[in-house]
């Protein structure tokens, strides 16, 4: 009896040969314990060198290696072949994003989204080292310790339908990362956050469709903190609308 | 050719290179940073660091503890000089890391929680459950993101360091999505490229753990120090490789052998109760266990699988609420890649390739011999962790030694450091394009990257691996020799510019096979057994002859040149390593 093989659709896209993207066949052993990322190690290191894709820790953290794996998001290093298996699998680039190589994408723009929602503590005055850690409770720390799982692997922005249909918005990954600040006990910057959060391109843009948190290989569910960022906006709204008669 | 000058230029952007570039740029806004890496600052291997890192934060601890543990994990061959100045910072590292939003595991009392890792004598390794290096990276790369004087340069490859008048000026970096080869000039660089466990078969490394920054500063004269020492972790999955950290022993699991005996008490890390018992059985250290696995399986104890025989990790008797709460991590890894739930079902595990004590030689300053170059992180060896590091002081010497590698830069710069570009520069910057234009003209190559790769990885292995001997090793030297010669006929396939992986292989084996030579001589050349450098022919450490450091210098295509530098003791004089219940 022959071995049994495993069959890939590879999209190919090499911009300095290809006018348009081409589907590439390849046939691999079939293992069981393989996942997608195995395979496409295969094929590079024994029938094509030519083919590209970023990777690298092989255990689902470093967010380097997520694919369209049958037009679903998925990191290729936790897509078992065998939930496809006799099926073939088609391998694409994340969907939303320029194809810079063949299955590599340009991540400048979610990079840039990232950083616009100053992802990091800002303090009302600056506490020196040796006043020693803030106290926070395990409570506390649970408020916002889902959003801090995020690892950046931009598959939440491939499944977004509204990425799609306004690349502006700032997008869920950056979004729930703003809520993260926003919800730790050692942050004060959530007004500075809020331009870009609670901005038309920001939370508003969302029409909580879910497809981010359903993909989202961390559980980080960043629809329910873009849903909390709009609970929180609309409650600042009535607040600032109020404040003349308030008090 | 396309120049870019800045103040500072760092190679790698994990926790050593972020923590290094937020020092400068803190020192003063003035100098320009670029920060370059050959993949996005998230993806570094830090990320993948799980169970804590080391600092004295606790009031029944003391640095003198934490020194104490340091120096007899590594057997002595750690300088007590730089020890003593990495625990004294640690603790503000890692506050500071708190300051900067660093998830931290809490206890009730809202204060940052410890655990117990191998070979300490009180639990001192703070942690965010079993993502630590995650966090900790994640951290640090946001925190990046608000001083505006770090630029950031993604997805660089670095080929060469450019060197005049003896000062390290900037670096030729290949900017991946072009292929354009860049000159990036500086008046000081920071190495911080991580490990090269790549260069076996087996490891918990990532892809990108081939040792770039390494051979960039071996190449260019600067000696990699105490390279025979390569840790292995005892518990790693099979196949995969994926580490199930130490953090597990820690919460209190155990390890078996096939009879279900807890093995370690036959190693002088017994008796196994009461348990958990710190610095004892499963909370020994990293070296003696995965030594204690070679002799269990030589002697027939260990279990069978089609991935290679395996002891049992079992943490079943912690629960699934506390594996939940505090090993989250490792009950995913272990039922998506192993399809064994840690809460039923012991874990297959094998000792496996994690850490490179040895790395580019530097002073307690992070500063190597060559001037105007720095180094900090595993591509580092200052050194703090002799012949074998203690788990959990990793993560806390990127930050340590990253942080003096920023500041020595700055004060480097400030003290005169050279500037401008000179024809020297567009020299070398020349030469080291022409030797990758040449390898896309080359058509005649026999060998290929993924053939020769594998042949390092066996040898290193089978040669240098947890016990080694003369023959083993002098076969390896010969093999790894012969290697570098073959791979002058590596056949490049991809000719394309953008993202070429073909390329950054071939480049990137060119370093591993540079590195493992390093290893395989120094190994060689460590006439003793001392830590994780393990002889079967030479069992005793000697520290009449032996108590040095050893120095590799670069040769160009032939063996490399060694000599041997003193280690510096201050204040404890090398003796025994106890463990086990004579250590309490």
């Amino acid at each position: 009896m022959s071995e049994p093989v495993f069959e890939l659709e590879v999209l190919r896209y090499r911009p300095e040969a290809d006018e348009d993207p081409v589907f590439q066949a390849y046939t691999v052993p079939y293992n069981e314990d393989w996942v997608v990322l195995d395979a496409l190690n295969h094929i590079k290191d024994n029938i094509d060198r030519t083919l590209s894709f970023r990777w690298s820790c092989h255990m689902a953290v470093c967010g380097s290696c997520g694919m369209m794996i049958n037009g679903e998001p998925k990191l290729s290093c936790h897509a078992f072949l065998r939930d496809y298996y006799p099926d073939k699998v088609r391998v694409e680039p994340l969907s939303n994003f320029p194809i810079e190589r063949d299955l590599v994408t340009v991540a400048d723009d979610f990079m840039e989204k990232l950083a616009s929602v100053k992802p990091y503590v800002i303090a009302k005055e600056d506490r020196p080292v040796n006043a020693g850690e803030h106290l926070q409770s395990p409570a506390e720390l649970k408020t916002f310790k889902q959003y801090t799982m995020c690892i950046n692997c931009m598959l939440c922005y491939a499944a977004c339908p509204q990425i799609s249909l306004a690349p502006e918005f700032v997008g869920p990954a950056a979004l729930a990362l703003a809520h993260r600040y926003n919800l730790d006990t050692r942050d004060s910057g959530r007004e500075q956050r809020q331009e870009i959060a609670a901005s038309n391109e920001g939370v508003w843009d969302c029409t909580f469709v879910g497809a981010c948190s359903q993909v989202c290989p961390k559980s980080v569910d960043p629809a329910a903190a873009i849903q909390q960022t709009k609970i929180a906006s609309t409650v600042d709204w009535y607040k600032a609308l109020l404040s003349p008669w308030g008090k | 050719m396309d120049v870019k000058a800045s103040d500072v230029v760092i190679i790698g952007a994990g926790g050593a290179g972020l923590r290094a570039a937020i020092a400068v740029a803190e020192a003063d806004p003035d100098l320009s940073i670029a920060l370059t890496s050959k993949v996005y600052p998230m993806r570094s291997h830090t990320v993948a660091a799980e169970g804590g890192a080391a600092a004295v934060i606790k009031d029944n601890d003391s640095l003198e503890n934490h020194f104490n543990d340091t120096v007899t994990g590594g057997d002595w061959l750690c300088d007590q000089d730089a020890v003593e100045l990495f625990i004294n910072e640690a603790p503000n590292e890692l506050i500071r890391m708190e300051h900067w939003g660093c998830p931290w595991s809490r206890e009730p009392s809202g204060h940052v929680a410890v655990r117990p890792f191998g070979g300490m004598k009180v639990e001192r390794t703070w942690y965010a459950a079993d993502k630590t290096g995650f966090h900790m990276l994640h951290t640090l790369f946001q925190t990046s993101l608000k001083y505006p004087s770090i630029e950031r340069l993604d997805e660089y490859y670095a080929t060469d360091l450019i060197i005049e008048d003896g000062h390290c000026r900037g670096v030729v970096a290949i900017e991946m999505r072009s292929g354009q080869v860049r000159v990036l000039a500086a008046n000081a660089v920071i190495i911080a490229t991580g490990g090269a466990g790549r260069i076996f078969p087996f490891t918990t490394n990532g892809a990108i753990n081939t040792g770039d920054g390494m051979a960039l500063a071996y190449r260019a004269g600067v000696p990699l120090k105490d390279m025979e020492f390569i840790q292995y972790h005892p518990t790693g999955l099979p196949r995969t490789g994926i580490l199930i950290t130490e953090g597990a022993r820690g919460e209190g699991g155990i390890l078996v052998d096939k009879d279900g005996y807890r093995y370690l008490q036959d190693y002088g890390l017994g008796p196994p109760d009461p348990w958990p018992r710190k610095k004892a059985m499963e909370l020994g250290p990293r070296d003696r266990l995965s030594q204690a696995f070679w002799h269990q399986q030589r002697a027939g104890k260990t279990i069978a699988t089609p991935d290679g025989d395996v002891v049992h990790l079992d943490i079943r008797h912690l629960g699934e609420k506390k594996i939940n709460e505090r090993l989250p991590m490792v009950r995913e890894l272990a039922s998506s890649y192993m399809g064994v739930d840690p809460v039923h079902a012991p874990i297959p595990v094998q000792p496996v390739v994690h850490y490179m004590m040895g790395g580019i030689h530097t002073d307690i300053n992070a500063a190597t011999p060559l001037a105007g170059l720095f180094a900090a992180g595993e591509c580092a060896c200052v050194s703090i962790n002799g012949a074998n590091r203690l788990g959990s002081n990793s993560l806390t010497e990127t930050l340590v030694f990253g942080a003096k590698a920023g500041r020595g830069a700055v004060d480097y710069i400030r003290s005169g450091g050279r500037n401008g570009t000179s024809t020297a520069v567009e020299k070398q910057a020349e030469d080291a394009r022409s030797r990758i234009v040449a390898l896309f003209h080359k058509t005649d190559g026999k060998e290929t990257v993924t053939g020769l790769r594998k042949e390092m990885n066996e040898i290193m292995e089978w040669g240098a691996g947890i016990y080694r001997d003369e023959a083993s090793l002098k076969e390896t030297c010969e093999t790894i020799g012969k290697l570098r010669e073959r791979y002058a006929a590596v056949q490049l396939e991809d000719r394309s510019n953008v993202y070429n992986t073909d390329l950054l292989q071939v480049l990137e084996l060119g370093c591993m096979l540079d590195v493992a030579h390093a290893v395989a001589h120094s190994a060689l050349n460590r006439r003793e057994s001392r830590g994780s450098h393990q002889r079967l022919d030479m069992t005793e450490r000697d520290d009449e002859s032996s108590l040095k450091h050893t120095l590799t210098y670069h040769g160009g295509p032939d063996e490399p040149r060694l000599d041997y530098l003193d280690v510096v003791i201050t204040k404890s004089q090398p003796g025994e390593r106890v463990y086990g219940g004579a250590a309490s």
